[in-house]
């Protein structure tokens, strides 16, 4: 991937851009989409409904959770607050994407807003920061680039584990395709110091958090990273200021 | 054996509720301004919760039944170090694939 900071693109340059950074995510959905339809069919979901499930949910880990405490036979509703907060932390990418591509036309953002996930946020705010002068409509054909590799696999990988029922063999280590991934992305966001200290107070709390039921503890860490990197960058600045 | 309603139901809720949480930002607030501290706190979104979001899968691995795995931490930390040096999303996560399946066949010998 070069560097192009400071160039120009074309709309169809940012699909591609964003077609070309999403493509690394296949390791990630392939194999989860697989293992969700071998689960969902060993719970007794035929094909259609393992499928509509993914499709209707589209959010990889509160499926996860909701399947399992289906198989346990918890109450309708303990079910859908306990998926939902797993999977909270989508809110907070929505809220993140939104000075860059609020602009956008209502329908595009309808649309974005279904198919806001891990992957396609992580690149698209990756992204974004790194070439803050791309236009909103170059930002959306970004968006819909890295997607393009994902989202179809994410429904036929599903498909296959429904039917075939193997999961990809545990030796091939595609368990960690996410975490290396993400931090691939991630470092090169921790451009200041503030940066660098919300990702550490994300980290630590999310290890100290990590036996707070339904993922809440990622959602308490993501917080107090924000909260600390914002502060940081307050903390920062007046010092700059005071050495002027 | 899940029971047909509870499935649909389930599917049905968990589809609007899951919708509901992207779509408010997105889709209300638009692009009516935002207060400064706000805009503050989300500039730090991404890069606070998905290292928080991977860091006990790190720790912790599932593929090891939750114990501390030396080829994945290492394959973590060259990941990084490698994403901070070159600001390449792609060389970091060659090296850190690298580093895990050079380790793995290593602990295997």
């Amino acid at each position: 991937m070069p560097s192009t900071t400071s160039k120009t693109r074309t709309t169809a340059g940012a699909y591609w851009k964003g077609a070309a950074d999403g493509a690394p995510f296949i390791l990630v959905v392939v194999p989860f989409a697989m293992l969700f339809g071998v689960l969902a069919t060993e719970s007794g979901l035929n094909v259609l409904e393992t499928l509509a499930f993914s499709a209707v949910v589209f959010a990889g880990a509160a499926q996860f959770t909701a399947l399992q405490l289906m198989q346990e036979h918890a109450p309708t509703a303990v079910v859908l607050a306990s998926a939902l907060a797993v999977n909270l932390r989508v809110a907070m990418y929505s809220a993140s994407l939104t000075p860059w591509i609020g602009a956008a036309p209502l329908w595009q953002r309808a649309i974005a807003a279904y198919f806001t996930v891990d992957q396609s946020y992580a690149c698209s705010v990756a992204q974004f920061e790194k070439e803050p002068q791309m236009s909103v409509p170059q930002r959306m054909a970004y968006f819909s680039g890295v997607l393009t590799p994902i989202v179809p696999l994410w429904y036929i990988s599903t498909v296959i584990g429904a039917l075939v029922g193997t999961q990809i063999p545990e030796a091939w280590a595609l368990d960690f395709a996410l975490p290396i991934t993400f931090l691939a992305l991630v470092a090169p966001m921790l451009r200041t110091a503030a940066h660098v200290i919300a990702a550490l107070v994300g980290i630590t709390v999310s290890l100290l958090t990590a036996t707070v039921p339904y993922s809440l503890g990622l959602i308490i860490a993501g917080t107090l990273g924000m909260m600390a990197g914002a502060q940081a960058e307050v903390w920062l600045a007046r010092r700059r200021l005071a050495h002027d | 054996m899940i029971d047909q309603t509870t499935l649909w139901i389930v599917i049905v809720g968990l589809g609007i509720g899951s919708y509901a949480l992207r779509f408010t930002f997105l889709g209300i607030v638009g692009d009516r301004p935002m207060p400064p501290w706000l805009l503050r706190h989300l500039r730090y979104t991404a890069v606070a919760i998905l290292p928080a979001l991977v860091a006990p899968q790190v720790v912790w691995p599932a593929a090891t039944g939750g114990e501390a795995d030396l080829p994945r931490m290492s394959a973590a930390a060259v990941t990084l170090v490698v994403g901070l040096i070159t600001k390449n999303v792609l060389a970091a996560i060659m090296s850190g694939a690298g580093t895990l399946f050079g380790l793995l066949w290593l602990v295997a010998l």
